[in-house]
């Protein structure tokens, strides 16, 4: 794709409506495919303008500002219908994962129950006073350390003081007419001053990453801190971080809303067509204003498309686990014919003996040593039935790790020449130049190498993920088929690749090089949809078969 | 300020001890320092498990204490030996949910005794937590950096340290 078009389809999707939250009246009035391709304007091959597919979902590109907006209207919504003070929405929603019917239903039913189960109970009831933890010794410490203990009646909640104050924090002491200023208590009633709140807020907020459920620093309180006291309490960069954290958990607690996965960029994609239970059919892929594609299933910060997230997952840790040893292990190490550790011989005779389950063997013929006489160094008995049942143990293993290798080294190759993209565009842009000057072409005229190298990459990254796809593939008639559709992109991007090596001698063979790339190119694009196609309407049939649970 | 936040605290923690002692069982050891104070603490009463011994807690309190909890141990050297308990490791370390999550800035040192001394004294089995060799030899010397799972019954622990995620 070309930035033209990305253009255009972010201009179009900025145009969202107002009511930001209610996702489901304006899913549809953005398609954010159906943008035509550059490919239309320049080669007459690829006229048909993509449709929606079935597997395509649509998406937004959302600001920050608009998740706080979301938040907020979600906010006022409440405050409204429950007609109860902003910040007592904000935490009541919050403690029901904004799910706002869930909330209505609780709080009609019963309203000081919610308000308790969210931690704003009111002053009498249980949950703000101490809970006595282990009920008897707190009595004893009660007595014995009245000053830094609380008990009921000694900080019972009050709006103007008339007595000296002894912080049970710090032990500092104010003065009546200093408490009012100095000290602060919750609806709680319990008062610490202001700079022990300050200290505990920030240390909240900046050590442990809490925001939305940091509690009254009581023991055994759950009066959760408001907002608005946080924002009075303490430093400006401390409330930067603490609204900062209020929207990142706002966002993990949305299923409909994730950070885009790219450095420096705080776009945030709302989508409503994947939820978790559909990723087991669908592979939604979305693009960022910041022009980076990301799967808004599993996170993962580019397409891997055609296979499933949870496919993606396994291989990465596979890949992760494996593949670094796993070619030096198959050059290397034969498996014990009996508990099948690996093992590498660094040296000495042939006479092995497992250091885990201790089982003789002959490294040569694999056969067990009790039969094997006393030839330490050779081993001439490599047809006997025993060392050949053994080599057969040991050719099945092999088989394994051999069979993960073929797929990993094609998968390996891919993602190596699409990380090289940016060298094949600086020579395809040589090329270019060279064209535009030895054979009289217009820029425009020469603009199909480009597209051609763009349709290159984007096929390649999708062979990548084909060859995942197919080692967790069972083998069937329709993975087959796949494997046909697999070799027919493969053969055609390296055709492709083939022309677009070529050297530009004369004026002539410029026009008809160009024509060969263009029908290529064309070709190399439309083998990758049907590829693409299939693969990921197979999902929705439930064609494919995995060797592993999804 | 966080400097000055635990001295003044300890300081009057100290002076409540002087003046009102410690409750039955519970014995200031040393408190040389505002750094480390160790507790010496036995169970009282017929009825324990633990009848006749004397295990010695250690405290390490930062600028931060009491809004950050103490580093507490059990003492494991020549003189004194961690409790055999569920929640106590061989090597001193506490699973108690009152040194994690559940710790309050309005408790203290002689708070954190009472509890310990009432977990041994509720406890009916001598034996160590599930786990106790691999999580000692694993484990941070401040128990503090692991990643504790506090129920009722059993103890368990994340040997890895936290911030490993």
């Amino acid at each position: 794709m070309s930035s033209d078009g990305e253009n255009d389809e972010f201009m179009c999707e900025d145009e969202y409506d107002d009511d930001g939250f209610d996702q489901d009246e304006d899913m549809d009035d953005v398609d954010s495919t159906s943008e035509p391709d550059v490919y239309d304007a320049l080669s007459p091959a690829l006229e048909e303008a993509p449709q929606k597919k079935p597997y395509d979902v649509t998406w937004k590109v959302r600001t920050l500002q608009e998740i706080i907006d979301m938040q907020n209207k979600e906010i006022k919504k409440i405050q409204s219908l429950l007609e109860v003070p902003p910040s007592t929405a904000a935490i009541l929603l919050r403690h029901f994962v904004w799910n706002s019917e869930k909330l209505q239903e609780q709080f009609w039913n019963d309203p000081n129950a919610a308000l308790e189960e969210a931690g704003l109970s009111p002053p009498t009831s249980p949950s703000t006073r101490t809970h006595n933890l282990p009920p008897s010794p707190e009595k004893r410490s009660n007595r014995l350390l009245r000053p830094t203990s609380v008990s009921g009646s000694s900080r019972t909640r009050s709006q103007i003081r008339t007595e000296p104050f002894e912080c049970p924090v710090c032990c500092m002491d104010f003065d009546t007419s200093a408490v009012e200023a100095n000290t602060f208590a919750m609806g709680c009633g319990h008062r610490f001053c202001r700079n022990c709140w300050g200290e505990y807020l920030s240390g909240k907020v900046k050590g442990e990453g809490e925001s939305a459920k940091i509690q009254c620093m009581e023991r055994g309180c759950e009066r959760v801190v408001r907002e608005e006291v946080v924002g009075e309490i303490v430093t400006a960069d401390i409330l930067k971080r603490y609204h900062n954290l209020l929207n990142a958990a706002f966002v993990a607690d949305s299923p409909n809303l994730r950070w885009c996965p790219h450095p420096n960029c705080e776009f945030i994609i709302e989508c409503n067509q994947a939820p978790p239970r559909m990723l087991n059919q669908l592979v939604p892929t979305v693009e960022c204003k910041c022009g980076h594609e990301l799967c808004f299933g599993c996170g993962y910060g580019a397409s891997h498309r055609p296979v499933l997230c949870r496919i993606v997952k396994m291989w990465e840790k596979k890949c992760a686990d494996d593949s670094e040893t796993a070619n030096w292990l198959q050059a290397n190490t034969k498996e014990c014919t009996k508990c099948q550790s690996t093992i590498e011989k660094n040296g000495g005779c042939n006479h092995m003996t497992c250091k885990k389950c201790k089982w003789e063997f002959c490294w040569v013929c694999m056969g067990p040593w009790s039969e094997h006489g006393t030839s330490w160094y050779q081993c001439n008995r490599f047809d006997e039935r025993s060392g050949i049942d053994a080599r057969d143990t040991q050719a099945k293993s092999r088989a394994s790790l051999e069979r993960y290798l073929h797929y990993f080294n094609r998968w390996a190759n891919h993602e190596h020449s699409a990380k090289l993209d940016a060298d094949f565009y600086k020579k395809t842009e040589k090329k270019m130049e060279q064209m535009q000057n030895s054979g009289n072409l217009s820029w425009i005229e020469v603009q199909f190498a480009k597209q051609a190298v763009d349709a290159v990459i984007k096929a390649r990254i999708t062979l990548k993920w084909s060859y995942c796809m197919a080692f967790y593939l069972k083998r069937n008639n329709m993975t087959e088929l796949f494997e046909d559709n697999q070799r027919d992109l493969e053969r055609a991007v390296e055709n492709l690749g083939y022309l677009l090596e070529q050297n530009i001698v004369d004026t002539d063979s410029i026009a008809k090089l160009r024509q060969n790339i263009t029908n290529q190119a064309a070709y190399v694009q439309k083998r990758h949809d049907i590829l693409m196609d299939d693969t990921l309407k197979g999902y929705l049939e439930r064609r494919w078969e995995f060797s592993v649970d999804i | 300020m966080a400097a000055g936040l635990s001295t003044k605290r300890l300081m009057k923690e100290l002076a409540d001890i002087n003046t009102k002692g410690t409750p039955p069982g519970i014995v200031l050891h040393s408190a040389d320092s505002m750094q480390e104070w160790i507790f010496l603490i036995s169970v009282l009463g017929e009825e324990t498990i633990y009848r006749g011994e004397t295990f010695a807690l250690r405290m390490k309190f930062g600028n931060r204490y009491p809004i950050e909890v103490p580093e507490v141990t059990f003492l494991a050297n020549a003189e004194y030996q961690p409790p055999l308990h569920p929640h106590v490791y061989s090597n001193g370390h506490i699973c108690a949910s009152i040194l994690g999550n559940e710790w309050s800035p309005v408790l203290n040192a002689v708070a954190i005794c009472i509890t310990m001394q009432s977990m041994l004294a509720s406890n009916t089995k001598k034996e160590r937590p599930e786990g106790n060799d691999r999580y000692v030899r694993t484990a941070p010397s401040n128990p503090k950096l692991t990643r504790w799972h506090y129920d009722d019954d059993v103890s368990s622990v994340e040997p890895g340290r936290k911030g490993d995620e």
